[in-house]
C-alpha cells in the first residue's frame, strides 16, 4: 500500500484529549469515583502524591489521582504544575516533630522506650493474604478500640537518649538567620549542602530512592542502620507574620519521620560514634522515609571523612536522577519526532555501511 | 496564514508566569546574552508540559512575549507536528497573542531541532528548546567537572573526541549537536539541530536564545557573534548534502526528510521546513497560472495531502 | 499609620500603569538594548519617576529589581522618596558596598564606583557579577567612541557624554577579565544604551 506522509495537528490533539477522557471514565455503568473516595479509601497513595508532589493538600492530590487515573507519577506532575502558579504568602516556622500527637511510633533500637512503642496502623503484621471480603459490597463497622490511657504529647525522640553517652553524633542546629536552601526557586548548586539534599529526597522518587537505599545495605555504600526512631502523627504549622511579631498556628499536618542510625568507625579528628540519617515525609510513606533516611546517611560520606566509591553516596549522582518529574520528562521525550536527526543519522550510517562494505569485498578479492 | 490574537486565558497570568519568575528569567537572560554561548543556571520552574518537551523554551518565551508579539512554533521544521501545535496551543491559550506559520511574519519563532531556511532578520528573536546544554555532557558526565572546563575554556577533550572519528572513518562522524564555538570562547551545544544548521547561526542578525527546562540552564548568542563549528585544518567543517531535491518544490538547497511512500522500500524526499516548502509550491503555483508554458516542478504535490 | 508614613504614601510616585505589558515592554527594548550595544532604545511607560533618578532608570528598577536583588546606591540619587519608592514597589534590599549588589545605581554627576568596586563575577559563575545603571546627561554626545563585540555589526560608534575620565581605561581593564567583569546600562531620560562586557572599545 502507499502512505503519506503523516502531519499531526490540532484535531489530532483534541480527539486525543477526548479518548482520554472517555478512557479515564470507564464503563459508565459503574458510578464514578468522587474526590472524598480516593482522599478517604487511597489515602496512602495521596499521601505520596502530596509528599513528591510538595503540596500539602488532600482535595487536590485526590484530584490529581482522579485525573491521572490513579498513576502516581502523573499525579504527582500535575501538582507540581499547579504547585508553580502559587504565589509565596510566608515561610513557616521547622515544624517540631518532638510535640507531635503520635498515633505510631517504634524503635529498633530499644525493647522499651519513654512514652512507649506505639504500633499504631501498619500492614507490618497483616499476614499478604488477599482479603476476599473486601470485594464483596459491604459496610462492616470497623472500629479499634481506643486505648485507656492518652499518649504523651511530648514523647522524647529515642536517639536522643544515646546523646548523653557521647555515643551519637549531636545534630547541629542550622542557623535560624539562614534561609534554608530551596530548590524550586534556585538551580541545583553542587557540592550540595545538607538541606538541598534532604529537600531533593522528599520530593524524589520513592522507587528511586527505595533501589538506592536498598544498594547501601547491599555493600554498594557503608550503611548498617537501625531504625533509631519512626513515627507518624499530626504537628502544628507556625508561621511568625511580619506585623505581629509572634508565632500564629496554621494547620495541622500529619508527617511521617525517620531517624535512622548508622554505625560508624570514626576518623582521627572524631572518635567512633553512631550516625544519623534523616527522613521526613507529608503523610504516612513509611517506605519512603527509610529509605530517604538511609540515602540521606550515604550522601554524608565525604562530610565524614568516608570514601565516596558508591552511586548512593555520590550526591551528584544522586540529585541529578531522583525526580520523578525530571526522569519522565526527558525519558519519555523520546516519544517526540526526531526524524531531522535521525534521517541524518540515516545518512551517516548509509556512508559509513558503504565504506564497510567496500572494505570487505577488497579484504574479500586479496 | 495569521491567526489573530485572542482573549488570554483567564485564572492565570499573562504567558502563564507570575511576575517574580519573568524578573529572575529575564536577569538570566540579559547575563546570557553579555557572555555568548555561557550556560547560565537559572531557578526554572515545573510547567504544565514535561520536561524534554520544551519547557526551557517555553519559560525563555512566556518571559519575552508581548501582547504585540507574533509567534512561530516549529518542531523538526514543521509547524504542524503535534508537539509545536500543542505549544502553539498553549501560548495561545495563556496570552491571546498572534501566530503565523510564516517565517518573516513572526518576531519570536519557537523552535525544536531546526532553523528555518527563511533567513532570519533585525527584530526576529529565535528560542531554542534544549534538552541537553552541556555540549561536554557525553565525554564528561559530571557537572561540576565540566563546569571546571569551560571556567578555564579546557576543550581539547572535545577536539581528541572529533580526531577519534577522523582516524577511524576519515571524517567527523557527527551529524546533530554539532559542537560549536561562540565568540572564540564558549563551547556550545546548538541544540540537536542538523549540523546543516550551524552555519545559519553564525553572525546571525537576530537574537538567538536557549532554553534547557529541566537542567535549568539558559544561555544565548547576540546577533552579529562568531558561532564557529569545531573542526581541523585538513578536515575542514561541512554540511549534509543530497543527491535528490523535494519532492513538492523542486528545493535543492533545503534540508531533506526522507518520507516512506509504500511497503516496498519506495522514498521520497521533501523539505522539513513546511513554511518554506508551501510558499515555494505556492509561488509556483501563481508564476504557473501567469505564464502557463511554465514547466512543473514539484510532481508529485498534488498527491501527498498535507 | 503615622503622619509621617501617611505623609510618605501621598507622595509616593505611582509604579507602572499595566506592570504587566510595561514592564515586558520595558524588558524588550533593554535585551534589545544588551544584545545590539551602542543602540540606543526607549523605555518610556513610566510616567512619574521620583527625582533624581531618570524615567529610564527608574524603570529598568521596577523591571529588574525584587527582593531577590541587593541594590547599591549612590547617595546623591538616595534620596528620601527615592528610596521609599524603591523599597515600595522593588522591595530591593539595599546594600552598603557596591561588590555585594546585582544592580548598582549610580549618577554621572556623583561619585561613580570605579569598576573594580563592582562584583566581577565567579571564576564558574561569571554571571553571578553586578550591573551598573549609570544616569548620564546624553546618550548622544559630541565625542564618540568605537565599538566591537557581539552584537555589533563591524563597528559602532557610542557617544555616551559626562563620564567620568576613566571609564574607558577601566573598561579596557574589565575587559581583558572576560568572562569575568561588570556590565553596564547607560541611562538617560528614556533612553538607555546597553555595554556588556563582551563590547571592546577601540583607543
Amino acid at each position: 500500500m502507499a502512505y503519506v506522509a503523516v502531519k499531526g495537528g490540532e484535531q489530532a490533539i483534541i480527539n486525543s484529549h477526548r479518548l482520554i477522557a472517555e478512557t479515564r471514565r470507564g464503563n459508565r455503568a459503574v458510578p464514578e469515583l468522587d474526590i472524598d473516595q480516593i482522599s478517604e479509601q487511597f489515602g496512602l497513595a495521596v499521601d505520596r502524591v502530596m509528599t513528591e508532589g510538595s503540596i500539602y493538600d488532600r482535595e487536590l492530590a485526590a484530584l490529581a489521582l482522579k485525573q491521572a487515573q490513579g498513576d502516581s507519577v502523573e499525579a504527582i506532575f500535575l501538582l507540581r504544575a499547579f504547585r508553580t502558579t502559587l504565589p509565596r504568602i510566608a515561610i513557616s516556622r521547622p515544624i517540631d516533630t518532638g510535640t507531635m500527637a503520635v498515633r505510631r511510633r517504634i524503635s529498633a533500637t530499644f525493647k522499651d522506650i519513654p512514652g512507649g512503642q506505639v504500633l499504631g496502623p501498619t500492614y507490618d503484621y497483616t499476614h499478604r493474604l488477599l482479603d476476599f471480603s473486601l470485594a464483596e459490597k459491604s459496610d462492616p463497622d470497623f472500629v479499634a478500640p481506643v486505648a485507656e490511657e492518652p499518649l504523651d504529647d511530648n514523647a522524647p525522640g529515642v536517639i536522643e537518649m544515646l546523646g548523653g553517652e557521647g555515643l551519637i553524633e549531636q545534630e547541629t542546629r542550622s542557623r535560624e538567620d539562614t534561609a534554608a536552601f530551596d530548590l524550586t526557586r534556585s538551580p541545583m548548586r553542587l557540592p550540595a549542602g545538607r538541606d538541598q539534599r534532604l529537600q531533593n529526597l522528599a520530593r524524589g522518587d520513592e522507587g528511586f530512592l527505595l533501589g538506592i537505599a536498598y544498594s547501601t545495605i547491599r555493600g554498594y555504600g557503608a550503611t548498617h542502620p537501625f531504625v533509631g526512631e519512626l513515627r507518624l502523627g499530626e504537628v502544628s504549622v507556625t508561621i511568625v507574620p511580619e506585623d505581629l511579631g509572634f508565632a500564629i498556628e496554621i494547620g495541622e499536618i500529619t508527617v511521617t519521620e525517620c531517624q535512622m542510625i548508622n554505625q560508624f568507625r570514626g576518623t582521627t579528628e572524631a572518635g567512633p560514634k553512631f550516625t544519623r540519617g534523616y527522613g521526613l515525609t507529608f503523610g504516612h510513606c513509611e517506605r519512603k522515609a527509610l529509605a530517604m533516611a538511609l540515602v540521606d546517611r550515604a550522601m554524608r560520606a565525604r562530610e565524614l571523612g568516608e570514601d565516596v566509591r558508591y552511586v548512593a553516596q555520590d550526591d551528584e549522582f544522586v540529585l541529578s536522577h531522583s525526580d520523578s518529574v525530571e526522569a519522565t520528562g526527558m525519558v519519555t521525550h523520546y516519544k517526540l519526532p526526531h526524524y531531522v536527526d535521525f534521517h541524518a543519522e540515516v545518512q551517516l550510517v548509509r556512508r559509513l555501511r558503504a565504506a564497510y562494505e567496500a572494505a570487505c569485498s577488497r579484504a574479500a578479492a586479496e | 496564514m495569521k491567526r489573530a490574537s485572542t482573549r488570554p486565558a483567564q485564572g492565570y497570568n499573562f504567558a502563564y508566569l507570575d511576575e517574580q519568575t519573568k524578573r529572575i528569567i529575564r536577569r538570566t537572560l540579559l547575563k546570557a546574552l553579555s557572555i555568548p554561548g555561557h550556560q547560565v543556571p537559572f531557578g526554572g520552574r515545573e510547567m504544565p508540559l514535561a520536561y524534554g518537551w520544551g519547557t526551557g523554551g517555553i519559560q525563555v518565551t512566556a518571559s519575552i512575549i508581548g501582547p504585540e508579539d507574533t509567534l512561530k512554533v516549529i518542531d523538526q521544521g514543521a509547524d504542524d507536528t503535534t508537539n509545536a501545535v500543542s505549544i502553539r496551543r498553549f501560548f495561545e491559550i495563556v496570552t491571546g497573542v498572534a501566530t503565523t506559520e510564516r517565517a518573516e511574519e513572526a518576531n519570536i519563532i519557537q523552535t525544536r531541532h531546526r532553523i528555518p531556511e527563511t533567513p532570519l532578520q533585525e527584530g526576529q528573536i529565535i528560542v531554542y528548546q534544549v534538552p541537553q546544554p552541556e555540549p561536554l555532557r557525553k565525554i564528561e558526565p559530571r557537572e561540576t567537572e565540566t563546569r571546571k572546563m569551560h571556567s578555564y575554556a579546557e576543550y581539547g577533550a572535545m577536539q581528541v573526541a572529533l580526531y577519534e572519528d577522523i582516524a577511524r572513518f576519515g571524517y567527523i562522524a557527527k551529524t546533530y549537536d554539532y559542537p560549536t564555538l561562540v565568540n572564540a570562547r564558549h563551547l556550545m551545544s546548538p541544540s540537536p539541530i542538523p549540523k546543516f544548521d550551524n552555519p545559519k547561526m553564525e553572525s546571525s542578525p537576530a537574537i538567538q536564545l536557549f532554553g534547557a527546562g529541566r537542567e535549568k540552564r539558559i544561555y544565548a548568542v547576540p546577533p552579529y557573534t562568531s558561532v564557529r563549528s569545531l573542526d581541523f585544518d585538513d578536515h575542514p567543517f561541512e554540511v549534509q548534502k543530497w543527491e535528490q531535491c523535494c519532492a513538492l518544490c523542486g528545493s535543492t538547497t533545503s534540508y531533506l526528510d526522507e518520507v516512506i511512500t509504500d511497503d516496498n522500500g519506495g522514498h521520497m524526499f521533501v523539505c522539513s521546513d513546511t513554511d518554506f516548502c508551501n510558499t515555494r509550491q505556492r509561488e509556483q503555483a501563481q508564476a504557473g497560472e501567469a505564464d502557463d508554458s511554465a514547466p512543473p516542478t514539484a510532481l508529485a504535490a498534488t498527491e501527498i495531502p498535507s | 499609620m503615622t503622619a509621617e508614613l501617611s505623609d510618605l504614601k501621598t507622595r509616593l510616585r505611582p509604579c507602572f500603569d499595566d506592570p504587566v505589558c510595561d514592564s515586558q515592554a520595558a524588558f524588550r527594548a533593554l535585551m534589545n538594548a544588551i544584545a545590539y550595544p551602542g543602540r540606543i532604545e526607549l523605555v518610556n511607560r513610566l510616567r512619574d519617576a521620583p527625582p533624581p533618578l531618570h524615567a529610564a532608570t527608574a524603570t529598568l528598577c521596577l523591571t529588574l529589581a525584587d527582593f531577590e536583588t541587593p541594590l547599591w546606591i549612590d547617595p546623591h540619587l538616595a534620596s528620601t522618596d527615592v528610596l521609599a519608592w524603591l523599597q515600595f514597589h522593588c522591595r530591593a534590599p539595599i546594600v552598603t558596598s557596591p561588590k555585594d549588589a546585582r544592580f548598582v545605581l549610580a549618577d554621572c554627576r556623583s561619585q561613580v564606583p570605579h569598576l573594580d568596586e563592582l562584583h566581577p563575577g565567579e571564576v564558574e559563575y561569571p554571571e553571578r557579577s553586578s550591573t551598573l545603571i549609570l544616569q548620564v546627561a546624553s546618550l548622544s554626545g559630541r565625542e564618540g567612541v568605537r565599538w566591537t563585540g557581539p552584537g555589533i555589526n563591524g563597528t559602532t560608534t557610542a557617544r555616551i557624554s559626562t563620564l567620568p575620565r576613566w571609564f574607558w581605561a577601566e573598561w579596557a581593564m574589565n575587559s581583558e577579565l572576560y568572562p569575568l567583569g561588570a556590565d553596564v546600562i547607560f541611562a538617560s531620560g528614556e533612553a538607555i544604551v546597553g555595554l556588556p562586557r563582551s563590547v571592546r572599545v577601540e583607543a
